[in-house]
């Protein structure tokens, strides 16, 4: 490597590089400091702001021109004057030029004070304007709820533009008209609609894109900043909260190379709206004849207590949304367990258990996060990624980009934004298509297969080349991980991966989902992985054979449940709730009895494990909403009241230690025990007659109750609300075109392996519109969850039955 | 003179108006001789880019690059397609000679198109035409059906290994279009704006592959090269300067025209074949080589010849070889200011000091000549000026920044007056 290493210096400074790197890439990496506007290390080489303009010389001889430093590849024995006389008069000469025509409306613009215009014309402008002439004034463009614009100040650098084409993959933005007439916009007016549109904003160098959630909220130097981890996926996406008094008044990317990089989703960004919500549970709240009761904390957690010890040991179930804190779970399950039940779960929207048996003990993406986009080939199964992991989908695009084949197996085609084959089947059929894939490379499973097709080649051939190279994955989403057959798919998938020679990898759902295997808080996992001497019952199980009394932490019963109307059923049966919650909702108040208000995400220390494995710490932020307390310390005070051992932790720290304690020496592994007799497992059959299978995806922006309580994210284009998608042929044959209103019936038993609800036994009825969309595979029907009026639905996958109204 | 007149590009000139431009015309002078010869004897490419060499043809676009040495940069050993690329946009004011090769004699830049793809190792070209030349645009395409019917365009040509297929590109009114990576994002559908360079388009041209850009002029002149040899074509004109060449003589001349006259005649005689300055009034100025280049004063092109090192010496540039001639009574300020809205107009808007500098440029002189200039206007100028050349993307920002230079260097006074009287020194006669 030290042989292609060069030799250069740079206002007298001797820099080592490697050729062909550009002058501002070593100058960054040295600490000199050369202005830019349009250069950013993730984007293409555009160097149209000519801002970095600097003097350089090689063997002696000087370039004619002053050279772009962003654009000048470096050669050895090159020598680089930043702040010669020449180059600062190059660079005065632009500045004076972007100055000329943009506004000095500084005190009125969001971008005041960490604008980099506004600093480098500290550095490089004249105090004084030779220019006398009228200013341009530009028609602002409206790009939706969460971008703000202001296109005069635009110096039309093309980050934004270059962000589309290249990063996001949607040419949003682009420049039209010449000269001085150049305008940055949509072409057509629209809005700007994709999941990581929201780091234009911080690409923007000045005041022209801004967040429209925090326009004129507050001024960049009233702020103080704290670092974070993002809750709503399994990347941790590192963040930077901005925040004044105890708000967080808005939310940036914190560089990670090897997480997030420099952005962040929409989803991270902008849903901190959702802490300041009316919604949010204040104060402790207590039903009394069925009348709900402000008491305070004391009064609250005694009659907590009592709720949690009447049951009995094996009837009190607990119920944690997997977006809990490490610290929250591990106390959870001490507690629980400790009440003597071991009936704890996080995995809320799973529907088979059948190979919990099987479960490695500490699963993972299978690889490093930054490594997707090394794969050479990688299948998904199940998983409607842009929507799930946002910047996931955009690693494996950059590996698409690179030339690798990504290959999707989902019951509904996904529109992405780089090519992919894609092979759609309604979910009985995965199973097969799965087996299909393994005998196209010659190693049949035992089970129904479907005719191989040249997709079936193409894709399988793909990844047994990939893997080869060692730059095969297979991984399991979402919509694998709620499937009824969850448990053979994911036994199928790593029979292909082994025979494929690919890595085996869990895209985890929800921020702290592999969290759950470390801290024990799974019926069949203790802390540290360790397995419990009779595992309790699982997320469904306890539905399907109510308990009569729940312990619910951080979530919203009737949405985020893989079959929301048999939780409600199971949690009306009950005698005793006690749910600790972020927000208010009328399922809560339908069935809770206690109410303790928890503090959220940013208002509370602790830590999540990522998908790669990752444990990522954060501290609280801001105080909590009105009477709420963080969570940890409620659970410390509840086991405390109980004079059980180990709650004694004086803070979130100490919590952590014991549960990294517990987890010394464990690492990711995805190794199924016996993944070759799973197999074996059979397919729930097909919906009878008459019904097709809903996929109930989970919708980017109904995710978990923050997202859902965040105003601007849900005015986005991505919001989706409840709809009835199906195929054109499909809703044919069912006499249904586009708009008709259609009644949904999710009965309770019509679906041979969900079990008995016993009483609860009703059907279950929504509305909804019907939208045709010829991606669905012929047989479902797309039919959003964790949307309002999906609560009123059964299992997110499962059988459903569509009736045109008024026919 | 005359029998040096018309000896390359507008060998056709002397043949029936009607029909000079068919492909029978364009056989009859010995037209598609090369073209056949290399189909039939293929012979080593270096062979033919040493002849074009030999020649001294220097680029006619206005860079004056010397063609045969363009050409040996194309990495003709690697397997990816490569393309041969006409530029036929033309937009440089003052320039309208590629646009009479297209008239006059289409077949001759098909076969220096065709001979081009072979000495490049392209098999594919494309002539990318000003949208405006109706007239051009449709000799170019009769002339492709007719070269494409005598099987000297296609797959296998001759019974040959070799293929060279050629199409027609129409550009959209774009003077931008006209530097050639702006030409390339066009031809590729985007947006016409400059690439960066490097890549230099030999290495990424056309759809990132290896790419020659060449003008219409520098292509016709081929096949006269390879027929006459390129020492012949060298002689034509001076050492470094070989050939005739093409000049667009326009402004006020009594006949202004095309000429196609040895490199390093007399400007004078230039002068004189285009019926020398209308209505009899002197030289005040010319602008030797289309509106890009800097203003020469009048006397000083009498004494210079119309090749590449003269008017180097002279203080201006050959260019495209468009000769603006300006007679005594022009207000210098309005024809500057006349050039600055072109390149305000013109400007892509990609790179700050060319988008912001130019419509700077023109709006202090439209204030000028409102009436309104103040005395520092006239370093202002200058020094913006200076601030745009040599520090953008395309050449573009020099051009623009050009005359306002040489404008101010050579006519202050016409500049301070104005300023000072609130009105031109020269109202318009
Ligand atoms: C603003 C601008 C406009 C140009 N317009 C033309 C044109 O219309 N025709 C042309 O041949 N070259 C034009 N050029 C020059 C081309 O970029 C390029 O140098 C030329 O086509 C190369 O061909 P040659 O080497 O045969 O001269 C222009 C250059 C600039 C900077
Ligand atoms: S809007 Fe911002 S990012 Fe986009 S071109 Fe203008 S200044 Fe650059
Ligand atoms: S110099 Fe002018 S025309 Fe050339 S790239 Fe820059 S803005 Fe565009
Ligand atoms: S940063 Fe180099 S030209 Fe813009």
């Amino acid at each position: 490597m030290s042989d292609d290493k060069i030799t250069l210096e740079i206002d007298g400074r001797l820099c080592t590089a490697v050729p062909g790197e550009m002058i501002i890439a070593v100058a960054d990496r040295e600490g000199i400091a050369i202005p830019r506007f349009c250069y950013h290390e993730k984007l293409s080489i555009a160097a149209n702001c000519r801002m970095c303009l600097v003097e350089a010389e090689q063997g002696g001889r000087p370039f004619p021109k002053p050279v772009p430093a962003c654009a000048t590849p470096v050669n050895d024995g090159m020598k680089v004057l930043t702040r010669s006389k020449k180059a600062l008069d190059a660079q005065r000469g632009t500045m004076e030029f972007l100055l000329i025509n943009h506004p000095l409306d500084c005190p009125i613009c969001d971008q005041g004070g960490e604008c980099e215009l506004q600093d480098v014309s500290m550095g490089y402008g004249e105090d004084v304007s030779r220019f006398s002439e009228r200013k341009r004034v530009v028609k602002d463009e409206d790009l939706g709820p969460l971008i703000a614009t202001e296109m005069t100040r635009c110096i039309h650098c093309t980050r934004c533009v270059r962000f589309g084409a290249e990063i996001a993959g949607l040419r949003e933005l682009g420049a039209t008209g010449r000269g001085e007439d150049m305008r940055i916009g949509t072409f057509v007016e629209r809005t700007v609609a994709h999941e990581l549109s929201g780091n234009i904003i911080d690409l923007c160098p000045v005041g022209a894109l801004t967040s429209k959630p925090y326009r004129f909220t507050a001024r960049a130097w009233e702020l103080t900043s704290e670092e974070s981890i993002a809750p709503h996926d399994s990347v941790g996406s590192n963040l930077r909260l901005h925040i004044r008094g105890s708000q967080v008044m808005r939310v940036h990317p914190r560089d990670n190379e090897a997480v997030n990089e420099c952005w962040i989703s929409d989803r991270d960004r902008f849903s901190y709206e959702g802490l300041s919500s009316p919604e949010r549970l204040t104060e402790p709240l207590l039903k009394r004849n069925g009348q709900w009761q402000t008491v305070d904390w004391q009064e609250a957690l005694h009659a907590a207590l009592e709720a949690l010890q009447a049951p009995g040991p094996d009837q009190l179930g607990c119920l944690i949304s997997p977006t809990a804190t490490l610290e929250e779970q591990y106390l959870l399950q001490r507690l629980v367990r400790t009440l003597g039940s071991d009936h704890i779960d996080t995995r809320l929207r799973q529907q088979d258990f059948r190979g919990d048996a099987a479960d490695p003990t500490f699963p993972w993406l299978g690889l490093p996060i930054a490594e997707l986009e090394q794969q050479q080939g990688v299948l998904l199964i199940g998983s409607d990624l842009r929507q799930e992991q946002p910047l996931l989908a955009h690693r494996l695009r950059m590996a698409a980009l690179d030339g690798a084949t990504i290959a999707l197996l989902n019951p509904y085609a996904l529109a992405l934004n780089h090519a992919s084959l894609q092979l759609v089947a309604a979910p009985p059929a995965l199973a097969s298509e799965l087996r299909a894939l393994s005998q196209v490379l010659g190693k049949p499973v035992q089970g129904a297969t479907v005719e191989i097709s040249d997709r079936h080649r193409q894709i399988a051939t793909a990844l047994q080349a990939a893997g080869k190279a060692g730059q095969g994955l297979v991984l399991l989403g979402a919509l694998a991980e709620a499937d009824p057959d969850y448990s053979l798919i994911r036994a199928l998938a790593a029979a292909l991966a082994e025979t494929a020679e690919c890595r085996l990898g869990f895209l985890a759902a929800a921020a702290n989902s592999i969290g759950s295997r470390l801290a024990g808080s799974l019926p069949h996992r203790l802390p540290g992985g360790a397995a419990p001497k009779r595992p309790g019952l699982d997320a469904q199980a306890m539905l399907t054979d109510p308990r009569q009394g729940y312990l619910l932490w951080g979530l919203e019963p009737d949405r985020d449940f893989a079959d929301p109307s048999l939780a409600m059923a199971a949690l009306r049966s009950a005698k005793q709730v006690v749910a600790c919650s972020h927000f208010k909702s009328a399922a809560l108040d339908e069935v809770a009895d206690v109410l303790l208000p928890i503090s959220a995400f940013a208002e509370t220390a602790g830590t999540f494990v990522n998908a790669e494995g990752r444990w990522q710490r954060f501290q609280g932020a801001v105080a909590p909403a009105g009477d709420a307390r963080p969570g940890w310390k409620v659970l410390r005070v509840l086991g405390t009241m109980l004079e059980f051992d180990g709650f004694g932790q004086n803070n979130a720290r100490e919590v952590h230690d014991e549960v990294a304690h517990a987890c010394s020496g464990l690492a990711p592994d995805n190794r199924l025990s016996d993944a070759r007799a799973l197999t074996a497992i059979t397919e729930r059959s097909a919906p009878s007659a008459g019904a097709l299978t809903r996929i109930g995806n989970l919708p980017i922006y109904a995710s978990d109750a923050l997202v859902r309580h965040a105003p601007a994210l849900q005015r986005t284009p991505l919001a989706e609300s409840l709809a009835v998608y199906l195929h054109p042929q499909q809703a044919a044959d069912l006499g249904l075109t586009e708009g008709d209103q259609v009644r949904l019936i999710q009965g309770a038993g019509s679906h041979s392996g969900s079990g008995s609800v016993g009483d609860n036994a009703a059907a279950k009825e929504a509305r909804a519109p019907v939208v045709l969309d010829d991606r669905i595979a012929l047989g479902c029907t797309r039919i959003p969850a964790g949307v309002d009026g999906s609560e009123a639905l059964g299992p997110i996958i499962g059988p459903v039955r569509i009736e045109k109204i008024g026919a | 003179m005359a029998e040096n007149q018309n000896t390359v590009c507008f060998r056709t000139m002397h043949l029936d108006a009607r029909v000079r431009h068919t492909l029978e015309s364009y056989r009859s002078v010995g037209g598609y001789r090369q073209w056949e010869r290399i189909l039939r004897e293929k012979p080593d490419p270096d062979q033919l880019i040493n002849e074009v060499k030999t020649s001294a043809l220097r680029g006619r676009g206005g860079a004056g690059f010397p063609t045969g040495l363009k050409w040996s940069f194309m990495p003709r050993s690697k397997p990816d397609q490569k393309y041969i690329v006409c530029n036929s946009d033309e937009g440089e004011p003052g320039t309208c000679k590629d646009r009479d090769i297209m008239r006059y004699n289409p077949h001759q830049l098909i076969e220096g198109m065709a001979i081009a793809g072979y000495c490049i190792g392209a098999t594919i070209g494309y002539n990318y035409i000003r949208g405006e030349f109706y007239e051009p645009i449709a000799r170019f395409d009769e002339a492709l059906e007719e070269a494409y019917a005598a099987g000297l365009l296609g797959k296998e040509l001759l019974g040959s290994s070799i293929d060279f297929d050629l199409y027609t590109h129409l550009g959209a009114g774009a003077y931008i279009c006209g530097e050639e990576t702006a030409l390339l994002e066009s031809l590729e559908g985007k947006k016409g704006q400059p690439r960066f360079k490097p890549p230099f388009p030999a290495q990424a041209g056309l759809y990132g592959k290896p790419t020659t850009i060449n003008n219409t002029e520098s292509l016709a002149s081929v096949p006269v090269i390879l027929e006459k040899g390129g020492q012949w074509f060298l002689e034509q004109g001076r050492p470094n300067n070989g050939g005739p060449k093409l000049f667009s003589v326009t402004g006020h001349v009594a006949r202004p025209d095309n000429f196609e006259i040895p490199l390093g005649t007399p400007f004078r005689d230039l002068l004189e074949m285009a019926g020398g300055v209308s209505g009899g009034r002197a030289l005040k100025a010319v602008i030797p080589g289309g509106s890009s280049v800097p203003v020469v004063p009048g006397d000083v092109m009498l004494t210079t010849d119309m090749d590449y090192d003269s008017i180097t010496k002279a203080g201006s540039m050959l260019g495209s070889g468009a000769v603006i001639v300006i007679a005594e009574g022009t207000c210098m300020v309005k024809v500057l200011a006349n050039l600055a809205h072109f390149y305000a107009h013109e400007s892509c808007g990609q790179c700050t000091p060319c988008r912001e500098g130019t419509g700077w440029l023109a709006r202090v002189l439209d204030r000028m000549l409102a009436g309104q200039g103040r005395t520092q206007d006239l370093d202002l100028l200058d020094n913006v000026a200076g601030r745009i050349g040599g520090r953008t993307i395309c050449a573009l920002g020099d051009a623009a920044a050009m005359p306002v230079q040489s404008f101010l260097k050579h006519y202050r006074f016409e500049f301070e007056y104005l300023v000072e009287h609130g009105r031109p020194l020269v109202e318009a006669a």
